[in-house]
């Protein structure tokens, strides 16, 4: 499927297109693929192709110049996306340093923080984590528990995160602790940086219902911070956590699917119904038609997002709207997909399965995309509260002191 | 497992056949909340029905022979439903008064009004409508603000109700009012029946969507009503409607709207689509098949309700879902049959549009079967608080006196 | 009218309940999910012992011949509990396609068998990822012998015979095909596990080679045998639907209850209220459609294939939908190994794709209105 460009765009495309093909082209020559890469020849592989991108000042085309950026257009950001997905390059190891963490920085961030870690965080060379939920503390993030206590010029922590992607082979995490338990919710949190090596940090896996693990418990026991690691003022750490999440749910939303609509069309004309090729039945296509225009509608709201992030600016919660359609459509398309193949579309085997089991693979992994970054019904709440301007759920948790709360179970 | 009428269930069946062949009128389908009626004509004849109904003690078949009822089971009730509901007859009349309005006289009125009132509704002789809902008290029926002031033996009550169905052709009403707005909503409340001839009550028609006008405002200008007509005691007011509304709630939930899936088989079998008749078009198959299993679903629900009364038992809370998905599922099926209509189905003109254009009076109607008795959004709480035992909406009006909430528009 | 099951019916349903509570818990069907062993042998022992495998079973054929509406209640009972046992590929197919359409000889051979646990069957139906139709049937039948692949095979592991759908004649059309029964065990048969989005149940990939056969049924009746099948079989994993469905809500309703948010329980947010809402709506229509397929089932009414079409649409939209939401309802928990959701959404999914789509069935009930409302 492709869509026509400008002639300034197709221009833009051409060059993108000749970069592609010379260097994602020749990425991988010479690699064994008789066997899968382990955990450790993937982030290798992404670090590698990231410093590549980053050379060629691809690896954030809309930030400025001064960032390592190409100060490039949002447009052009959407072709090189497009143009990249063609080719199997390894992907979301920088997410949350790049989509997350770096975009707080250059609000948030000191001039020594932002000069110490942008450029790294660029080029691949480290990898950033998000110390953000704990056991009590998910879609009320505000909740945390994980203590800070000032001691000097140093910060010592105590307490534990959970769900943390990437802990286990990341360098760096952004972390909010409560420094103020006597305060309200909001106002007690403290927003760090935390050297994912230092004494005092131990990551515990978690599998995840795909039988993966990504995702981490993380304890702090007495870990040492840097007064220098905070990131905006004492007991604004709340504030600074926005930023972080606003750009997050900008990040998963646009995070890209390893199988859409294209395969999802292309298995339709090779499945065959009981009354002929899936392609041509009508319910077929009415479901293609709907997330065609879902995704069409999503692309001119990114777009919009881009073009404040180039800015420099916070994005709006408008964007809240990829997150709350992408992931729902994510789990309907491969669950879709999977009822076409009939009883096979149970089968998770790489050999067996139509696009080497990536439905199947998109399917189990899509309950997660519904939860992380805000789930549903919070992106839900967010664009009721934020873009249309309702009220808030009755809170009976806004003014109390945090010690004074109630927990469940 | 079966589907037949025990030998008891049979011989009633058999009679009510026998009695409904030799009585029911005939070309008599008018309903009262069509939008094409000729009121007075439908309401001559459906009096004279119920007239006849009464007679033969089918009028109120559960209620005790003292009174005018048949002193029959509740299963009998449904089998003459089933039975009457194949004759178009006249209907909608009387039904507030008879499942509504009289109950709650019966439970909380003296005996002598109860003597006085209930032949003449049972009759059809005397009409009766329910004066609760107001622009700012809805589904938060409690928060009514038309005013009773005790005045000797008589209560003078000024204010205004709203969506009052029928009130232009009622003889009585029920009403709620305020009668002490220093204490908690629910509590300063207080019940009246009253002659809808009254001085000071004025009945004004409002035109519905569908442009007839079933329903009107009422409004109160110094209305007297005598203190012997209060229902229940001062201020308890709130408890004497839920009796009123556990009745609605009881009444509404029965049978299922006009057009079934045998309407719908026959317009996709009419309709031509570009690819041929739109029976044979797999999107429209697949809504065909999703809706005749939510009907069927919802007349098995009932059936297994009705399996309960008929062994004596009191039915399970799966009945509590009828309206909750024949309303939308009423609205989803007119709106798509307009559809395939294309332009044409804005055509209300019963000689040009299918079925007389009931597809289109049904689609202008649905809004209203989604709100009246309790909206969509109620009825889910009902289920997730009283079937699932979910705790309540936080509530921020349960204990501040009725002048000091907050009022909105 | 009684459009419920009886006492006796509900009492074995009750039996059930507590056997499997009692025997299969989840901590059992994890054991299958993380283990080697391809279903749970001491719980399928346990079901051989309280007769369930011969429930519809005719007594003269070795089974206790209570009937259908019977195994409903079971069948609900081990959808509750997601059992990792072969019961539906024995009991709803294998044993339902010799009662249609065995010879006398092959009802003696199979069938007492099938109730006393000693044989296990299956029905091998697709070749490869898309549905079985007369034109995607390849496996080929002559001679008292089959070739062919056929890929997935429900417990195809672990069954040690299975009714296979066959092409015998030169078209595609319906009556190209028949069904041949195969020792699966004998010689001319591969099989190997493949791995599936639900591991605890299996499914195989099997090779025939020159395999012995016999023919079940008259040659070309093979496709009239399975659409019987299917309907029969579709009741019955409505019943299994409903029970997970059920289950699926339970948990999260208990989760919705404890977990707090915002200083409050999350089941006070009327999102999550609403959609356990939806859930129970859901629910019940998938229940009261499946008492109906029940109904039909057990009289063997002619209005079997809609009642199982409208049973099936129902209930795979209920489970599909609380298993999922289910997840959504616990948050990060819910996607964790550690927690039981992800055993919801996996069988909600093998049931969903078993027995064809929900399209297909969708397509297969308004058919069935076309034909009663004769144009
Ligand atoms: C794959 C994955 C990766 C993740 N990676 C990270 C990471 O790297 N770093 C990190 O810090 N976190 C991470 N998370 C955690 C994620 O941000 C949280 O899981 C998420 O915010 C939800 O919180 P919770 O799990 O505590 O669920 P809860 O907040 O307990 O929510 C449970 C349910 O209640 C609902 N709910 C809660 N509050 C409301 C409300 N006010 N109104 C309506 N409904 C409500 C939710 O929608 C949900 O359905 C990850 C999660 C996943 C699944
Ligand atoms: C055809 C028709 C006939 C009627 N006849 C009568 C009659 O004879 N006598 C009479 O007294 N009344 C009658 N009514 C009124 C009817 O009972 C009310 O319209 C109904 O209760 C809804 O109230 P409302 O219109 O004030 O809407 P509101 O209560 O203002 O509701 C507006 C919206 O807010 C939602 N909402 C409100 N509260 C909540 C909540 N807690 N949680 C979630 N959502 C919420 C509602 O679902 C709805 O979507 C009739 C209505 C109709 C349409």
């Amino acid at each position: 499927m492709d869509f026509e460009d400008t002639p300034e765009e197709a221009e833009i495309r051409a060059e993108i297109r000749a970069w592609l093909s010379e260097n994602a082209g020749k990425f991988d020559e010479g690699r064994d693929r008789s066997r899968p890469l382990t955990g450790r020849e993937v982030i290798e592989r992404s670090k590698a192709w990231q410093k590549i991108k980053a050379d060629a000042g691809y690896a954030a085309i809309t930030w400025p110049k001064e960032y390592g950026g190409m100060g490039g257009t949002s447009m052009q950001n959407v072709i090189y996306g497009q143009e990249e997905a063609k080719f199997n390059m390894p992907g979301n190891l920088f997410l949350i340093g790049i989509g997350m963490a770096m975009p707080t920085l250059m609000v948030h961030g000191t001039p020594e923080q932002r000069e110490r870690f942008i450029r790294p965080a660029l080029y691949g060379e480290e990898v950033w984590c998000q110390l953000f939920s704990e056991p009590g503390a998910g879609s009320d993030l505000a909740n945390v528990r994980t203590r800070a206590e000032k001691d000097g010029d140093e910060w010592v922590v105590n307490g534990q995160k959970i769900w943390t992607s990437g802990a286990h082979y990341s360098d760096w995490g952004i972390l909010v602790a409560r420094t103020d338990p006597t305060k309200p919710k909001h106002k007690g949190l403290s927003y760090f940086l935390v050297d994912m090596k230092a004494p005092g940090v131990e990551a515990k896996p978690i599998t995840q219902i795909s039988g993966a693990h990504h995702f981490n418990e993380v304890y702090f026991e007495n870990l040492r911070i840097p007064d220098s690691m905070r990131v905006g003022a004492e007991g604004d750490g709340w504030q600074v956590a926005l930023t972080t999440l606003m750009n997050e749910r900008q990040a998963v939303g646009n995070m890209g699917s390893s199988v859409g609509i294209e395969e999802f069309i292309e298995l339709a004309r090779q499945t065959e119904l009981a009354d002929g090729p899936a392609i041509r039945n009508a319910a077929v296509r009415e479901k293609i038609a709907d997330w065609h225009i879902q995704s069409e509608g999503l692309k001119y709201i990114r777009f919009m997002s881009l073009t404040a992030l180039s800015r420099g600016e916070t994005p709006s919660p408008r964007a809240s709207i990829s997150k709350a359609v992408n992931a729902p459509r994510k789990q309907d398309l491969s669950a879709f997909a999977m009822e076409l193949m009939d009883l096979g579309g149970i089968v998770r085997d790489r050999e067996l399965s139509p696009f080497r089991g990536r439905f199947q693979e998109e399917w189990i992994a899509a309950p997660g995309i519904r939860i992380a970054g805000g789930t549903d019904e919070i992106m839900r709440n967010i664009i009721a509260e934020r873009v249309l301007g309702l009220p808030g759920d009755v809170r009976v948790d806004k003014d109390t002191p945090f010690n004074e709360q109630p927990t469940g179970f | 497992m079966d589907f037949e009428d025990t030998p008891e269930e049979a011989e009633f069946r058999a009679e009510v056949q026998a009695w409904l062949k030799a009585n029911a009128p005939k070309n008599a389908s008018a309903n009262a909340f069509s939008a094409d009626l000729n009121e007075a004509e439908a309401l001559k004849i459906a009096k004279e029905w119920q007239a006849k109904k009464a007679d033969a003690r089918y009028a109120k078949i559960t209620w005790p022979r003292e009174i005018g009822g048949m002193g029959g089971t509740p299963i009998q009730n449904v089998i003459y439903s089933q039975e009457e509901a194949k004759y178009a007859l006249p209907g909608g009349f009387f039904d507030i008064g008879l499942g509504m309005c009289i109950p709650t006289l019966l439970t909380h009125g003296t005996p002598e009004q109860a003597e006085r009132y209930t032949k003449p509704a049972l009759y059809g002789e005397e009409i009766w409508c329910q004066l609760f809902s107001e622009p700012a008290a809805g589904s938060d029926l409690a928060g009514i603000r038309t005013r009773a002031e005790k005045d000797g033996d008589e209560w003078v009550v000024n204010g205004q109700k709203i969506w009052t169905s029928g009130a232009h052709y009622s003889d009585y009403g029920i009403l709620v009012t305020r009668s002490n707005p220093d204490v908690p909503k629910h509590k300063g409340l207080t019940f009246f029946f009253l002659d809808m001839k009254t001085p000071g009550v004025e009945v004004k028609p409002i035109k519905q969507i569908s442009g007839g006008a079933n329903f009107n405002e009422v409004y109160f200008t110094d209305v007297r009503i005598p203190d012997s007509q209060r229902l229940g005691a001062e201020g308890d007011g709130w408890k004497v409607s839920l009796t009123t509304l556990m009745n609605e709630r009881a009444a509404i939930g029965g049978g299922g709207g006009a057009l079934g899936s045998d309407e719908l088989l026959k317009l996709f079998r009419g309709i031509e689509m570009h690819d041929g008749p739109a029976i044979n078009n797999m999107a429209v198959r697949e809504r065909l098949a999703d809706w005749y299993v939510q009907g069927q679903g919802l007349k098995y629900t009932r059936f297994r309700s009705l399996t309960a009364l008929s062994k004596g038992e009191t039915p399970g809370p799966e009945n509590s879902i009828g309206k909750a998905v024949s309303a939308p599922r009423g609205q989803d099926y007119t709106s798509f049959a307009l559809e395939l209509m294309e332009l044409g189905g804005m055509i209300t003109d019963p000689d040009l549009a299918p079925l007389k254009a009931g597809f289109q009076s049904g689609w202008l109607f649905a809004p209203a079967m989604r709100i009246a008795g309790g909206t969509d959004e109620i009825l889910k709480n009902i289920i997730a608080e009283r079937v699932l035992g979910l705790p309540g909406e936080i509530r921020v009006d349960k204990d501040t006196p009725f002048n000091e909430l907050p009022t909105g528009h | 009218m009684n459009f419920d099951f009886s006492d006796d019916q509900k009492l074995l349903k009750d039996q059930a309940n507590k056997f499997l509570q009692d025997k299969c818990d989840l901590t059992v069907v994890r054991r299958i999910l993380d283990g080697d062993e391809l279903y749970e042998a001491d719980v399928w022992k346990g079901i051989v012992e309280m007769g369930w495998t011969g429930t519809a079973i005719p007594e003269e054929y070795g089974g206790i011949g209570l009937g259908h509406l019977e195994l409903c209640m079971i069948a609900e009972e081990l959808g509750r509990s997601l059992a990792p046992v072969p019961f539906s590929s024995s009991v709803y197919l294998a044993t339902e396609a010799l009662l249609i359409a065995a010879s006398e000889d092959q009802k003696q051979k199979y069938l007492p068998a099938l109730a006393a646990g000693e044989m296990i069957g299956t029905l091998a139906l697709n070749e490869g990822t898309q549905a079985a139709t007369p034109r995607t049937i390849k496996a080929s039948y002559s001679g008292g012998k089959i070739s062919g692949t056929k890929l997935p095979v429900p417990d195809g592991d672990i069954a040690n015979f299975a009714v296979v759908a066959v092409k015998t004649g030169s078209g595609s059309d319906e009556g190209a095909i028949s069904l041949a029964v195969v020792d699966l065990t004998g010689e001319g048969v591969t099989r190997t596990p493949v791995t599936t989005l639900d591991p605890t149940r299996n499914l195989s990939n099997i090779t025939f080679d020159n395999a012995p056969a016999e023919l079940v049924g008259a040659e070309g009746s093979g496709w009239s045998t399975i659409r019987q099948v299917l309907d029969r079989a579709a009741v019955l994993t409505a019943f299994e639907q409903v029970g997970g469905a059920d289950a699926a809500l339970n948990t999260a309703k208990e989760y919705a209850l404890g977990r707090y948010a915002f200083g409050r329980p999350i089941a006070s947010f009327q999102a999550i209220k609403h959609k356990l809402a939806d859930m129970y709506i859901k629910n019940e229509l998938a229940r009261s459609n499946s008492y109906y397929g029940a109904w039909a089932l057990s009289t063997n009414a002619p209005d079997l294939p809609a009642a199982a079409a409208g049973a099936r649409i129902a209930a795979t939209d209920a489970f599909n939908f609380a298993a999922k939401e289910n997840i959504q309802t616990h948050g990060g928990m819910g996607f964790t190994w550690e927690f039981d959701c992800h055993l919801f959404y996996r069988r909600a999914k093998l049931l969903s794709v078993s027995l064809g789509s929900a399209l297909s069935w969708k397509d297969k009930l308004v058919s069935e209105l076309e034909k009663r409302n004769a144009a």
